[in-house]
């Protein structure tokens, strides 16, 4: 009998869930599409239509095909350069052989790991930045008060105003004959930590600065020294606030870092857009478009990895995360 | 027998925008040790804040706290303080909130396992060993204020501070934890301040209740000896005279001496109304 009970209302969940979980979801994309494939065929451009829905799948397609096409190409050019050096091995036993990179045009795909890596990059390093700042400025109101005008001038800088002194410095001060980084690299990745760091820094600032006055009496009873007190009951208690910045900052350094990529060159989506549009076919607009999407679709997976992050860290397991 | 703390002559004013606020004048008390008091007052006298001067968490205006002698500044775990709503570090376990007071206190002179055996023997003192490894909000209010108590004890303070400690706890709850209280304090014969507002409450547990007057400026007012044989039993004690007697003279002193005086006529009148009821039944 109770058996019967939870299972009926289990399968009462199961369908509400499914209903507002699956179906109207499934709903909302299928009426935009819809609308998009209408008003797409209305607007007409100097390189033709705005690609609708059909027209992107396309190609998608075709940067499928062109990504395989390079990497058959790559492995065959390996694949020569070893029967090469075989052969003149065969000759010549003392012959040592270079294999070279192979040198061919990066695909879509692989912009797309050059963009992931250079934003990981620079909010890595703006997160390594803005935490400790925050955790310092947020225990001691000294510090805030000096430090709070420089923030707030600097919070709302556009990528697009700082790429340019970003560029000039990295070119004057990274000069190296054998490069590690590229300065495209380099120059995107400063924007980005420049810009997105200030979610990060502010939150953790008044996360620290709103422990608990009563947890702060325990500490001061107990004589916890600095960094225990830091550790135990500053870091924890801003931990939830600390999150809410780092996925503010993680949005804007994607956001940044496709303007970044258009300026600088840095071989990853946002020089995708930018030589899509300077090359200027019949299927730019299309290709543009899937970039688009894709830039949507990896910011809100970037978003959720950052979700899994705070779940893992959160102490509060019962507090809704969305 | 010896004072073991001094409060002398204490008086604290805030400042405030229109000027400073005397909150408490010259407040002395003297306790000795293994000694239970109770201080009781209306909401805003001031008790609160003889507490945290005890704790060192204010500091005195004028006046100043002597622990054996010895005059103490800043707070510090040997005057451990139970807090009105537990402030338990909600992300940690029972065991690692008196873990944390243990490992600060002890660090120097027990072994690891020594702590361990010390933390799980102040747990079992309150009963709850079972819920060592749960955090606060995996447990019920009663539960932690009986870790608080636990992490409060765990230090082995000379003085122990207790704001309220069952303010916040139904009445059932109260009842069970004042019990374990008095049992505790039968074995550890510790040094007690605690503040209430519960006339009962003071009555029951303590050795000398210290009554205050109205602020600002509030002061001792009265001060009673509570002359009831332990243990006390709390049903037992219900219809006994002397019990009775304590009772009536704390209510006097709260609702006739010092009648909080509302600002609103209405609150005060049935405020009073319902005192006076009360005090013709007890």
């Amino acid at each position: 009998m109770i058996s019967n009970i939870t299972m009926a209302s289990l399968k009462d969940k199961i369908s509400a869930f499914s209903v507002k979980g699956i179906l109207l979801p499934v709903f909302g994309i299928l009426v935009f599409i819809l609308l998009w494939q209408v008003g797409a065929s209305r607007v007409h451009t100097s390189l033709g239509e705005f690609p609708g829905p059909v027209v992107v799948y396309e190609q998608w397609n075709s940067l499928v095909a062109e990504h395989q096409n390079e990497r058959v190409k790559a492995e065959k050019f390996y694949v020569r350069q070893e029967e090469r050096i075989a052969e003149r091995q065969a000759k010549d036993p003392s012959y040592a052989g270079i294999i070279r990179d192979y040198t061919g045009k990066p695909t879509f795909f692989d912009q797309i790991f050059t963009s992931l890596y250079t934003v990981l990059a620079g909010f890595g390093l703006a997160s390594l930045i803005a935490i400790p700042l925050g955790i310092l400025i947020g225990l001691n109101r000294s510090v805030y008060s000096a430090l709070n005008p420089v923030i707030q001038v600097f919070k709302p800088v556009s990528p697009l105003a700082w790429l340019p002194l970003v560029t000039m410095v990295v070119s004057a001060s990274y000069v190296s004959d054998d490069p590690m980084f590229s300065k495209s690299f380099l120059t995107s990745m400063f924007t980005v930590t420049l810009c997105c760091m200030w979610p990060t820094l502010i939150n953790t600032a008044v996360g620290v600065a709103a422990v608990e006055k009563d947890l702060l009496n325990v500490s001061k009873v107990l004589r916890l020294g600095w960094v225990t007190h830091v550790i135990k009951i500053v870091i924890p208690s801003a931990i939830p606030l600390m999150f809410t910045g780092l996925r503010l900052s993680l949005g804007i350094a994607w956001m940044v870092l496709i303007a970044a990529e258009m300026l600088a060159q840095n071989p990853g989506l946002g020089k995708f857009v930018w030589d899509e549009f300077q090359n200027g076919s019949s299927n730019s607009l299309g290709r543009i478009m899937v970039a688009v999407l894709m830039i949507g679709f990896i910011g809100y997976l970037l978003d959720r990895v950052m979700l899994a992050f705070q779940r893992f860290a959160s102490w509060d397991k019962t507090q809704v995360l969305r | 027998m010896t004072t073991h703390l001094d409060i002398s002559h204490i008086s604290i004013e805030f400042p405030t925008p229109k000027g400073p606020f005397k909150a408490l004048d010259n407040v002395s008390l003297k306790i000795k040790k293994g000694e239970f008091v109770s201080l009781i007052g209306h909401s805003g006298c001031g008790k609160s804040t003889v507490l945290n001067i005890v704790a060192g968490l204010y500091d005195a205006t004028e006046g100043g706290i002597l622990l054996d002698g010895r005059e103490v500044k800043g707070p510090g775990p040997e005057r451990a303080v139970v807090f009105q709503n537990h402030s338990l570090l909600p992300w940690l376990t029972s065991y690692q909130n008196v873990e944390l007071a243990v490992k600060q206190v002890f660090r120097k002179t027990k072994s690891k396992k020594e702590m361990h055996d010390w933390i799980m023997h102040n747990l079992e003192l309150v009963h709850m060993t079972h819920a060592a490894d749960k955090r606060p909000d995996e447990i019920s209010g009663g539960m932690k204020q009986r870790v608080g108590i636990a992490r409060a004890l765990a230090m082995e303070p000379s003085v122990l501070l207790m704001d309220e400690p069952f303010g916040a706890l139904d009445a059932l709850t109260r009842a069970h934890l004042q019990d374990s209280l008095m049992e505790i304090q039968k074995d550890l014969n510790n040094t007690v301040i605690m503040i209430t507002h519960d006339v009962d409450e003071a009555v029951l547990l303590s050795d000398r209740i210290v009554m205050m007057t109205n602020g600002p400026a509030a002061t001792v007012g009265e001060i009673l000896h509570v002359d009831l044989e332990r243990p006390r039993e709390r049903l037992a004690l219900a219809n006994d005279p002397r019990y009775v007697d304590y009772r009536t003279q704390v209510l006097t002193f709260l609702y006739e001496k010092q009648r909080k005086v509302e600002p609103i006529q209405a609150t005060a009148k049935s405020k009073t109304v319902a005192a006076s009821a009360k005090v013709a039944n007890a």
